[in-house]
């Protein structure tokens, strides 16, 4: 089949890369980039396999696509932040405002790519299988969960870490007990503490460090809270123009992508409504045992505050980590929005629970499908002839 | 006497070598772990904890290996552990007697290298069956091997947490000065399990006869 544009450069040069060809051992490379434009013609011989055309890639893009708005208000906010904090946002423009954390945002974006599919495509040679689309996701969402004056170099360090430990060695893409971008900030949590928490790193100053206004103070509304101060507008932070990691403080931004992952069908609106429930339910409860000004904060703001909202959508959701069974999704969502809230509110140690909430849910999972599934072939059983 | 071996025989020589490697106690046995996770974060206490449970061990081997015959065979755990344990005790006074910063470092692990499982190990399925000589010479390779990996595992842990090997500063200030930053991760003692696992992963990659069938 003879095709036109970039589908007959690939055509042209595939013969180099079939077996016998010189450039064979690059393979795997070339078949990444081909399927990453092209839905693959690959029929499947054996067994009952349903194949459809939206492959694991093009799901992936999805969750890329549905990130967007999320991205790009991050970096709007970034130079927001920055100019208030300067004092100059009055006399700037739209677009001036926006680029200056689009040049902040965009070096963290492409170090994480770089690093991480470098990493795949070795280990996808070594193994001399394909390339694994997993890193296509966690690419996009770990600049969106970390601060934005985070060194690179730590955040090349922390992906390298998540993909060779937290997915490579457990047998890459699919195989991942944790989600990895959830590790990669984990790890950017316990190693460089100093970077990631705090009042100092929220917000970009750079060079203009000398002339921030009188009054500013760089902490998150979360971390104000556990200090007892109780200091933000509930619809800046539906909005999101609070500090906060690159693309979580906008709820708004967030719900557009919920959206577009539930009409798709590519993310599970049972885990999402599942984490809700468990967080407003946990928020009740504080405020009715409320002792101190950061349990007093109403129930519905925890949603918007903090990374909640993007852990809730983007993170929980993943189908590698979660739970797979739809009653285990509803014990799994509910469990992660009520631990979160628990720690974010509780722990004394930082303001934020939703990473760690997720990332231990997701290590119960498989234990939940476990005993979703038993529990169904006992009750089927029952109902069996007891002939059997 | 005929049967009498050569105290440095080839297979009493294989009895040092091959806890170096395919019999490993830490990454192929996997005993001892908790002390590997609970002593190496710095280089200093992961040698001293190595000395110590190699002088335990190879002691304790000897001793139970001259009583093997002695010992009735339905108390043999109490002995085993007076004997280890009256090992333990010295060393640790021996510790506190001259390296007493060290020993407080170590704290309660150089105690608790009495329920080390290598030294149980070796004693119930070495020394209880093999001559002074040649157990003397398991319990020197044994804790060797299980030395060898508490020492990378340190090496690596003290160098990446905190910038320094054996308590000097070894990564050069300027790093400092240009943004590095010591990675506190490497600190936390879930590191070393991390750590550990690497180790284990590069020696099965090297040694494939150590991979374990997919059943």
């Amino acid at each position: 089949m003879k095709g036109q544009g970039i589908k007959k450069f690939y055509d042209k040069h595939r013969p180099k890369f079939e077996k016998g060809g010189k450039l064979h051992p690059f393979q795997s490379v070339f078949e990444g980039f081909e399927t990453f434009l092209y839905v693959p013609d690959k029929t499947t011989k054996k067994g009952s396999h349903v194949r459809d055309y939206i492959d694991l890639k093009r799901t992936m893009i999805f969750v890329v696509l549905a990130v967007v708005p999320t991205m790009l208000f991050g970096m709007y906010n970034i130079g927001y932040q920055h100019f208030h904090a300067i004092g100059e946002f009055a006399q700037t423009g739209f677009w001036d405002v926006f680029f200056y954390g689009f040049l902040r945002v965009l070096p963290v974006i492409v170090v994480s790519y770089a690093v991480g599919l470098g990493i795949e495509f070795t280990f996808a040679q070594i193994k001399g299988h394909e390339i694994n689309e997993g890193y296509l996701v966690s690419g996009i969402l770990i600049p969106l969960i970390i601060p934005i004056d985070t060194p690179l170099w730590m955040v090349a360090v922390a992906v390298a870490f998540s993909v060779i430990i937290a997915k490579e060695a457990f047998g890459g893409t699919g195989m991942n007990i944790w989600n990895p971008a959830l590790i990669a900030r984990a790890f950017l949590f316990f190693a460089y503490p100093a970077h990631m928490s705090g009042d100092s790193v929220w917000i970009r100053l750079g060079q203009e460090a000398d002339k921030v206004v009188d009054g500013f103070s760089g902490a998150t509304p979360l971390g104000l809270a556990l200090a007892g101060n109780i200091d933000y507008n509930v619809w800046d932070a539906f909005w999101g123009f609070i500090p906060g990691s690159i693309g979580e403080t906008s709820t708004f931004a967030i719900l557009l992508g919920a959206a577009f992952l539930i009409i798709t069908g590519i993310g599970s609106w049972r885990i999402m409504l599942a984490t809700v429930i468990g967080a407003l339910f946990t928020g009740i409860i504080l405020n009715i045992f409320a002792v101190n000004p950061f349990m007093e904060i109403p129930f519905w703001h925890h949603l918007f505050l903090g990374g909640f909202a993007f852990g809730a959508i983007f993170m929980t959701t993943d189908p590698v980590s979660a739970a797979q069974t739809n009653r285990g999704k509803w014990i799994y969502g509910i469990l992660i929005g009520v631990l979160a809230i628990i720690i974010r509110v509780l722990n004394p140690a930082y303001p934020e629970g939703v990473m760690l909430a997720i990332l231990l849910m997701n290590t119960f999972a498989p234990l939940i499908d476990h005993y979703v599934v038993q529990g169904n072939i006992r009750k089927r059983l029952k109902r069996a002839p007891a002939t059997v | 006497m005929s049967d009498k071996e050569a105290f440095f025989s080839k297979n009493n020589l294989r009895l040092l070598t091959d806890p170096l490697g395919k019999q490993n106690p830490i990454t192929v046995q996997v005993l001892g772990i908790c002390s590997a996770l609970a002593v190496t974060a710095q280089l200093k206490p992961s040698v001293v904890m190595t000395l110590s449970v190699m002088v335990v061990l190879a002691l304790s081997n000897v001793i139970v290996s001259l009583l093997r015959n002695t010992i009735p065979n339905r108390i043999r755990i109490i002995v085993q552990l007076v004997i280890v344990a009256s090992l333990v005790i010295l060393v640790d006074q021996v510790l506190k007697a001259f390296m007493y910063d060290v020993s407080k470092q170590l704290s309660v692990f150089v105690g608790l290298i009495i329920t080390n499982c290598i030294i149980m190990g070796r004693l119930e399925a070495f020394a209880l069956g093999n001559k002074p000589g040649a157990a003397f010479l398991d319990g020197i390779g044994n804790a060797a091997g299980y030395g060898v990996i508490l020492i990378i595992v340190g090496f690596f842990r003290e160098l990446l947490g905190a910038g320094t090997l054996w308590g000097f500063q070894v990564i050069p200030e300027g790093f400092y000065d240009f943004g590095y930053v010591n990675n506190g991760l490497m600190v936390l003692s879930p590191m070393a399990l991390i750590t550990v696992g690497i180790i284990i992963w590069v020696q099965r990659s090297k040694n494939h006869e150590l991979v374990e069938e997919n059943k």
